[in-house]
């Protein structure tokens, strides 16, 4: 019975194409719409947490002065850390893999007849491992390097490009303002960050050169910690807070003058903020589909009146209500689906050359195809009923005689 | 008719049957105490003017409608208390219909009209097939199974109807002015098709016609005038065209 009835709906379907297709339309567009939408938001989140992982993976930044939301002029007042800060988390909290500090300051950097004005980051050898970033080429820096504040560095791919072009910098010895340095190593790229920052463009170099040749202190600007693998980073932020109170003598009820910001936190709320985005951008979609399912009922409804001649030659010939009842009604659900399908095939095309067109990751969420594709089926049934109940009521004698 | 017991029973007995429309002053008594009776092998033209009550009659006896009083009995089974689904049953699995305007499914070939009472009837696909062509032989449209109804003449999808409706193998069938919308050349070929079937086939058939010469192709004229039956009588048919 329900076979016969899907069988009587195409050759339905078959017997009027230009009517089939203009009822389809809207859920086709519908459909469409909710794919691509989704297709493109799945897309960003993807990158957006791509981008965070490039940072490191579980990674912790101490940095100085209060969180987002704290005073901006406060940062600076606070006072910076020092290395017995970087040796006490390295010594004193658990689940520790790596802590590396850093300082930042800006310079220019020359070699040859080629100048670039980058950012100098003085590190320790940890660095690398805690951003989880690999040498394209050369060493790290050494043991001895690093307690002497000897005049080597390792440079990013952007300073590489502007300074070398296309040779190996390894070996080479540039500027970096009156300091005069050893390049040893060339990072891998790592592209832009989720910020739309150019992670290649810095020279890294040891902390205590940055200290001693550039910047003139001992301070520590930052401290980059990482955890081990399987560690909750939610409660070592917590111990390397209770920590640098201790160290830093902050009386309890007094506000930090320190923030430890977890990167996945800042990764979840990106996510999840890129997340209630597709999820509006779906929802205005999926308004579309209703408005596609009230397509549907539309020529329905026409369609039954049309053929209201056949459906008394059909109860004549022997169909029950219910036979016509289910006629329409899967009539109305298989153009519905063929809708979805079509939208499905639309949108993920759409979504694709879209996500290629903004260079983010084409992301296919088969959840959301299976939901669309059920819901545009369930459009049909919704918005075919009503027609249908209608075609099913009629009295044959007066179908029969309609003109 | 396997199961039938050996005397004659009437395929089709009224009994006092009336039929009325509204209700108060707006009451239109369509039929006014029918007694009818038509045995198997019968083929009966009912003739009468507009609005005798041959329509309404012919409707009752097709269970598309109900009688307002008096009994339908359809190979001896009471009609008027069957519901609505019952009465499709009986339709399906025991009456055919041919109208005045054909209704074929348009867009669609003879084949797949000629299936449609055994789609309904659930007859498998190779079954159906069959049956269907076997039915366009016997009406003489072999070779015009693809064809669909805007590409036949009128006498052609007559005939396709005539197959859908003797394909499910119906003990009556029904049809009304099914030379009506015909000129005199197509209708002569059109009752021979049914007299064909009533004599070879033996099915029972009872046409609604205004045209004398039409009725005059059958064995049986019952003329309707008021809601009554005027006059019921035996034929000897005079076939013209024929």
């Amino acid at each position: 019975m329900f076979l016969n009835a899907i069988v009587l709906a195409l050759r339905e379907i078959r017997r009027n194409v230009l009517r089939s297709s203009l009822t389809i339309l809207g859920i086709v567009i519908g459909v469409a719409a909710v794919i691509t939408m989704v297709t493109i938001g799945e897309g960003a989140t993807a990158q957006v947490q791509a981008d965070i992982s490039k940072l490191g993976t579980n990674l912790l930044q101490v940095f100085r002065g209060q969180g987002f939301g704290g005073p901006g002029g406060a940062r600076m007042a606070a006072p910076p850390f020092e290395m017995a800060d970087v040796q006490a988390i390295e010594n004193e909290i658990s689940g520790v893999a790596a802590v590396a500090p850093s300082s930042n300051s800006g310079a220019q950097a020359i070699y040859g007849n080629n100048n670039w004005q980058t950012q100098i980051t003085g590190t320790n050898d940890k660095f690398l491992q805690v951003r989880d970033w690999a040498l394209a080429s050369g060493r790290n820096f050494s043991e001895s390097e690093l307690r002497a504040g000897a005049s080597v560095c390792m440079i990013g791919n952007t300073v590489r490009r502007e300074l070398f072009e296309n040779q190996d910098p390894v070996g080479a010895t540039i500027r970096l303002g009156k300091l005069s340095c050893n390049v040893i190593g060339l990072l891998e790229p790592k592209g832009q960050s989720g910020f739309g920052q150019d992670q290649d463009d810095l020279v890294v170099i040891p902390l205590r050169t940055l200290q001693r040749r550039m910047a003139g202190n001992s301070d520590v600007g930052a401290i980059l910690v990482s955890a081990r693998d399987g560690v909750s980073t939610e409660k070592m932020q917590k111990d390397i807070e209770t920590l640098m109170r201790e160290r830093r003598k902050i009386r309890s009820g007094a506000t930090d003058n320190f923030n430890v910001r977890d990167l996945k936190e800042v990764a979840s709320a990106f996510t999840s903020s890129t997340r209630v985005l597709t999820a509006l951008l779906g929802a205005v979609a999926a308004v579309s589909l209703i408005v596609g399912g009230v397509g549907i009922m539309n020529i329905m409804l026409v369609s039954v009146t049309e053929r209201t001649r056949e459906i008394g030659t059909r109860l004549a010939v022997g169909a029950m209500a219910r036979d016509v009842l289910l006629q329409f009604l899967i009539e109305a659900v298989v153009l519905a689906a063929l809708g979805g399908l079509i939208g499905i095939i639309l949108g993920l095309t759409a979504g694709a050359a879209a996500t290629h067109a903004f260079k983010v990751p084409f992301v296919l969420n088969p959840s959301i195809v299976i939901l669309s594709f059920t819901f545009s089926a369930a459009v049909g049934i919704v918005f075919g009923y009503f027609p249908a109940q209608r075609a099913a009521q009629l009295d044959p004698i007066e179908a029969l005689r309609h003109e | 008719m396997t199961g039938m017991p050996s005397a004659p029973q009437p395929v089709i007995d009224l009994s006092q049957v009336t039929k009325v429309y509204g209700h108060g002053a707006g009451e239109v008594r369509a039929l006014r105490g029918i007694d009818l009776r038509i045995f198997p092998g019968e083929f009966v033209a009912v003739m009468g003017p507009s609005g005798g009550g041959k329509s309404t009659c012919m409707n009752i006896l097709g269970c598309l409608d109900t009688p307002t009083s008096g009994t339908y009995r359809f190979l001896g089974v009471p009609v008027g208390e069957m519901t609505a689904d019952q009465r499709a049953l009986l339709r399906r699995n025991y009456l055919g219909f041919v109208f005045q305007g054909f209704n074929l499914l348009s867009r669609t070939s003879a084949l797949e009209n000629v299936e449609l009472p055994l789609i309904y009837r659930h007859v498998p696909k190779e079954e159906r097939h069959e049956r269907a062509r076997k039915a366009l032989r016997e009406v003489g449209l072999t070779g015009r199974e693809s064809h669909v109804p805007s590409e036949l003449s009128g006498g052609q999808q007559q005939r396709v109807a005539i197959a859908r409706a003797i394909v499910s193998e119906p003990k009556v069938l029904f049809a009304d002015e099914p030379t009506g919308n015909l000129d005199t050349a197509t209708s002569a070929e059109i009752m021979k098709v049914l007299t064909a079937l009533n004599e070879e086939r033996g099915i029972t058939i009872a046409m609604v016609t205004h045209e004398p010469d039409i009725a005059a192709w059958t064995r049986r004229i019952v003329r309707f005038r008021d809601g009554t039956i005027e006059s019921d009588e035996a034929n000897a048919p005079v076939r013209t065209g024929a």
